[in-house]
């Protein structure tokens, strides 16, 4: 067993682990952060992607002793005081998801990407989150999602298209 | 074309409007709840991580089951020894298929498509044979999942291998080895089916030399479903009164119950089952898996709850494939153009087993292979075939992708050997929309459509002209990278579907849905839908249903689904059946509802009930303006009820089951420009414009989003899916790493648009949506990129067409090229024949 210590949305977590545990089986079973889900054994699908240090890391490809004194967030540590993620409110907004399974990942992603290209185009968007599978959408709402989210981010306000009484918090509707 | 618009319930400039828009992302509130394009409720909890997947459940004691999978795809069991398992840390039991083999039963089947259908055991955990590679033959439990899979490594098996069966034709060869000895034959079955119109061959031969026939063979290659969510299964036992509650990731925890009663001799009425969120099926959740099963009886074994999870490789070994079918199919037509019939003949690999649909599927597609189009004789002769693979069942589309695309296929080279236009053949052979209602060659009756409307539409969103001007333009000027056209006029049939339809194909249950509507004390709303959602967004929908129907706010109904426990009845979701089934239901129920409410209202006003008027949520007495009632004060009466009517039982709810009278016909005319390389053989989709008729819309937005979502798995079987199996029978793309499931990279931006001719079998005039865009991309692209190449004398590649394949059809080594009695790429046959009737017998 190996003693971790790491920060998860903004608690400190300090645990002994076995040192062959990856980082996502940690925060889920260990931890109880069971928001970022697993999709694949082979670091493709990127469902369990989250940001460590700031950076996007698919969680599955990581060992939870290597996130020793590290800072993540993962997508149940995105929003701001219950005020959703200007990225969640555009994967809302644009119906960029459907089953959701993809979606922690996917923002994940999607927030990294923008962190450093703020005013991607549709192409960049579509390579961007080329590490990152989703089965049921298509892309296009996801990527439509990806730039009214840059465009919002950018003090540009969101995209053509949206509504103009988006939701703020979970549980409002359109 | 105006009736193509004309949706009745938003009428006027918002039918337009939702037509019109392209992202039909900005549909205004019309006054109405149909049509109006609501954000999901479902959304708040995935977009945060407060999402309930399977894998998500913990309980106290839970304990985490692996199974140990043959790595050989035939094989002979003579021991399993578990000892070794029992041995590692963690580990409370381990179990051969042996040990369970008294208790486990045998997975069922529900479709027995013949009388004579070989129908063999399918035991959860392989107790004497494995006959595919994943098949289980042991499994651990233990208290952490690392724990139970690092025991696996510890159990001893002993197999004698026997030969694998991986080629459908060959496992039909005589003295073939089989795949299950005591049937002694690899054929599952043999469905004849002679449609409802004239005799193919007599037919042909009756116009003589008039008769123009084409052949052709194409290949369905396998396909893995892989929803983005792998398989789970908790179940929870309370020993002592031999009850289970059974979470799984399942598309149809109402059959599901069903099921595990039959399976397990566990009475139903003790089994509760739960799909939690589910993430994804394409129909690779409506089944009944082995490990549904073993988690169930090792649970009553162990007294204690048992988890399940599946990785992606397990998934793609375990979980049910898709399509896989050889498809020879011939069309006859007169000189002229006029269509005479058609004459298909499919193998349909089921695998090594029968999951709960296996053999129905291509079934399906017996029913579709004529399309949208006109003629006089039909015949259909599929032969079921065992083989040494995971078992095939349903996919997204199940039967009908695949008919359509050899429908599709096969109408552009019968263009090419008419030497006309693929598009003026299809409208010279279309149903007229002014002649709906049209009872097809093969026996079924389309109710509406209008292929006219979506055609003109998508020819001009597409501009086909230009495009064909292009296309002239670079073939010309031998331009290395050339532009092809498809056309895919398509229909599907939706709404699984009226009873006695199934009944009459010997399928094991209904059709129905069932659906509850209750007014609260408070006003507010349930809706117990039986219709079980994986991502569609019903919640949001039947929302907007019963909100519209009853004139209460969106945000004041709550929907349940998904626990045989609250949502007793119901038969799930798949098929495009969830609208036009189950929201016809909940439609139906809010009429109920209404009705009693409507006599309540009537009483307390004092009033005549013919004089009751019901609007906008409120009850009004004609004449009367100042006399009336919300529908919220009505339900609080009724549960107050200390003055209703005579013999007026209290509380306002209903229930509604409802059994479609029909299926529906979606339809919709996609068209898709591809740019080949041919140095490279690499192929670009330039532009893909659809347009979907799906009837009257209840939110555009998940339709939008159910068609995009169609797309890219249609165009993943065009270009880029492909479950190989090697001839020893390994799954050679057996993780994501080897099989590719398109990334946004490898997808381009869909037009979309939409005409509306409602369905006139059902009261909201709606047909489903769920598959439509699977089902019509595959051979839009196919034939764009068979069209690109035509001048390289190319008039078929297989699928997927990878940049090899492609490259290979234009260098000229014989894999593009049609030609009889030649074999193609990949096993690939292809024959053309034309000016007489002659070889046209199959």
């Amino acid at each position: 067993m190996a003693k971790v210590s790491m920060k998860v949305d903004g608690v400190v977590y300090e645990d002994e682990v076995p040192p062959r545990r990856l980082l996502v089986h940690h925060l889920r079973d260990g931890l109880g952060r069971v928001g970022t889900p697993v999709g694949c054994d082979t670091s493709n699908c990127g469902s369990c992607t989250l940001l460590v240090d700031g950076d996007s890391v698919k969680s599955c490809s990581v060992l939870a002793v290597q996130a020793d004194g590290a800072e993540i967030t993962t997508i149940q540590g995105l929003a701001d005081d219950g005020k959703w993620h200007p990225v969640q409110k555009a994967f809302q907004q644009h119906h960029g998801l459907q089953c959701g399974y993809c979606t922690p990942g996917m923002i994940m992603a999607t927030v990294d990407l923008l962190k450093h290209n703020p005013s991607p185009t549709e192409e960049e968007v579509r390579h961007g989150l080329e590490g990152n599978l989703c089965r049921c959408t298509g892309y296009q709402n996801i990527v439509k999602a990806v730039l009214s989210a840059a465009s919002e981010m950018r003090g540009d306000g969101p995209l053509p298209g949206s509504f103009a009484d988006a939701p703020e918090t979970a549980g409002a509707s359109a | 074309m105006s009736d193509a618009t004309d949706i009745g319930v938003n009428p006027g400039a918002f039918a337009e409007r939702i037509a019109e828009d392209p992202d039909a992302m900005s549909s205004p509130y019309a006054g109405g709840e149909l049509g109006r394009g609501r954000r999901r409720k479902e959304d708040a909890k995935l977009l945060t991580g407060q999402t309930n997947w399977t894998d998500n459940i913990t309980l106290p004691g839970l304990l985490h089951m692996a199974v140990l999978r043959s790595p050989m795809a035939h094989a002979k069991v003579l021991s399993v020894d578990v000892s070794g398992a029992l041995e590692m840390p963690g580990v409370l039991a381990a179990y051969s298929g042996a040990d369970l083999a008294e208790v486990q039963g045998s997975l069922p089947c529900a479709w027995p498509v013949t009388p004579d259908m070989v129908h063999p055991d399918h035991p959860p955990l392989a107790v004497d044979e494995v006959r595919h590679v994943g098949d289980g033959v042991a499994v651990v439990v233990a208290r952490d999942r690392y724990a139970a899979v690092d025991a696996l490594e510890a159990i001893a098996v002993e197999y004698e291998q026997l030969p694998a069966v991986v080629d459908m034709e060959e496992a039909l060869a005589d003295g073939a080895p089989l795949v299950h000895e005591s049937a002694g034959t690899n054929r599952c079955f043999l469905f004849d089916f002679p449609g409802a119109g004239a005799d193919y061959d007599e037919t042909v031969q009756a116009a003589g030399d008039d008769a123009v026939v084409v052949k052709r063979r194409f290949v369905q290659q396998r396909l893995l479903p892989s929803a983005m969510e792998p398989r789970g299964v908790v179940v929870a036992p309370i020993a002592a009164a031999d009850e289970y509650t059974v979470y799984s990731s399942t598309q149809v925890p109402h059959i599901l119950r069903v099921m595990l009663a039959l399976t397990t001799n566990i009475p139903e009425q003790k089994i509760r089952v739960i799909a939690p969120d589910v993430g994804g099926g394409f129909g690779s959740k409506l089944n009944v898996y082995a490990e549904e099963v073993l988690c169930l009886i090792v649970a009553k074994k162990l007294g204690r709850p048992v988890k399940w999870t599946e990785s992606r490789s397990e998934n793609y070994q375990g979980t049910i494939h898709g399509r896989d079918q050889i498809q020879d199919i011939e069309i006859a037509a007169r000189r002229d153009g006029t269509l005479l019939g058609l004459k298909v003949q499919l193998l349909a690999d089921m695998g090594a087993y029968l999951q709960l649909v296996t053999p129905g599927i291509p079934i399906l597609g017996a029913f579709m292979f004529p399309a949208i189009y006109k003629m006089q004789a039909y015949r259909f002769i599929c032969t079921g075939v065992f083989t040494t693979k995971t078992p095939t069942d349903a996919y997204r589309g199940a039967g009908r992708p695949e008919a359509t695309y050899a429908i599709e296929r096969i109408m552009d080279e019968l263009a090419v050997e008419l030497g006309r236009d693929p598009m003026e053949l299809r409208k010279q052979n279309w149903i007229q929309h002014e002649e709906f209602p049209y009872d097809m060659v093969a026996g079924l009756t389309y109710d509406s459509g209008n292929y006219e409307a979506a055609t003109a539409k998508a020819e001009q969103m597409f501009d086909l002209a230009g495009m064909r001007a292009e296309q002239q333009r670079r073939r010309e000027s031998k331009d290395p990278v050339q532009l092809g056209i498809g056309i895919s006029t398509f229909t599907e049939m939706c709404g699984l579907a009226p009873s006695r339809v199934l009944g009459s194909l010997s399928y094991g249950a209904g059709g129905w849905e069932s659906a509850s509507v209750r007014m609260l004390p408070t006003g507010k709303v349930e809706v117990v839908s039986g219709a079980t959602p994986h991502g569609q967004g019903h919640h949001t929908a039947w929302s907007q249903i019963a909100a519209d129907a009853l004139g209460v706010p969106f945000d004041d109904v709550e929907v349940i689904t998904g626990d045989t426990d609250s949502s007793p009845k119901g038969m799930d979701t798949y098929g495009s059946r969830s609208l036009v089934v189950g929201g016809v239901a909940i439609h139906k129920a809010t009429g109920k509802v209404l009705e009693k409410a409507k006599r309540i209202a009537a009483h307390l006003l004092e009033a005549a009930e013919d004089d009751v008027e019901f609007d906008k949520g409120t009850f009004t007495v004609k004449g009367s303006p100042e006399a009336k009632l919300t529908i919220q004060e009505v339900a609080l009466a009724t549960f107050a009820a200390h003055n209703l009517p005579d013999g007026m039982e209290p509380t306002l709810d209903s229930d509604y089951v409802y059994d479609p009278e029909n299926f529906s016909y979606p339809h919709g005319t996609h068209l898709c420009a591809v740019e080949v390389d041919t140095e490279t053989g690499f192929t670009k989709i330039r532009k893909y414009v659809c347009v979907d008729d799906v009837g009257k819309i209840v939110n555009p937005v998940i339709v939008e989003g159910q068609v995009h979502g169609g797309l890219a798995q249609g165009i993943g079987q065009a270009l880029y899916e492909e479950a190989v199996y090697d001839a020893e029978g390994n799954l050679t793309t057996g993780s994501l790493v080897d099989y590719l499931v398109p990334a946004a990279s490898d997808l381009p931006h869909f037009e979309t648009g939409r005409t509306e001719t409602p369905a006139t079998s059902n009261p909201l005039g709606v047909k489903g949506v769920g598959e439509a865009g699977t089902i019509a991309s595959t051979p839009a692209v196919m034939n764009a990129v068979v069209d690109a190449l035509r001048p390289f004398g190319v008039n078929d590649i297989r699928m997927p067409a990878t940049p090899e394949r492609v490259w290979r059809a234009i260098h000229g080594d014989g894999t593009g090229r049609a030609a009889a009695g030649t074999v193609a790429y990949g096993g690939a046959q292809t024959a053309a024949t034309s000016g007489s009737a002659e070889g046209s017998s199959l």
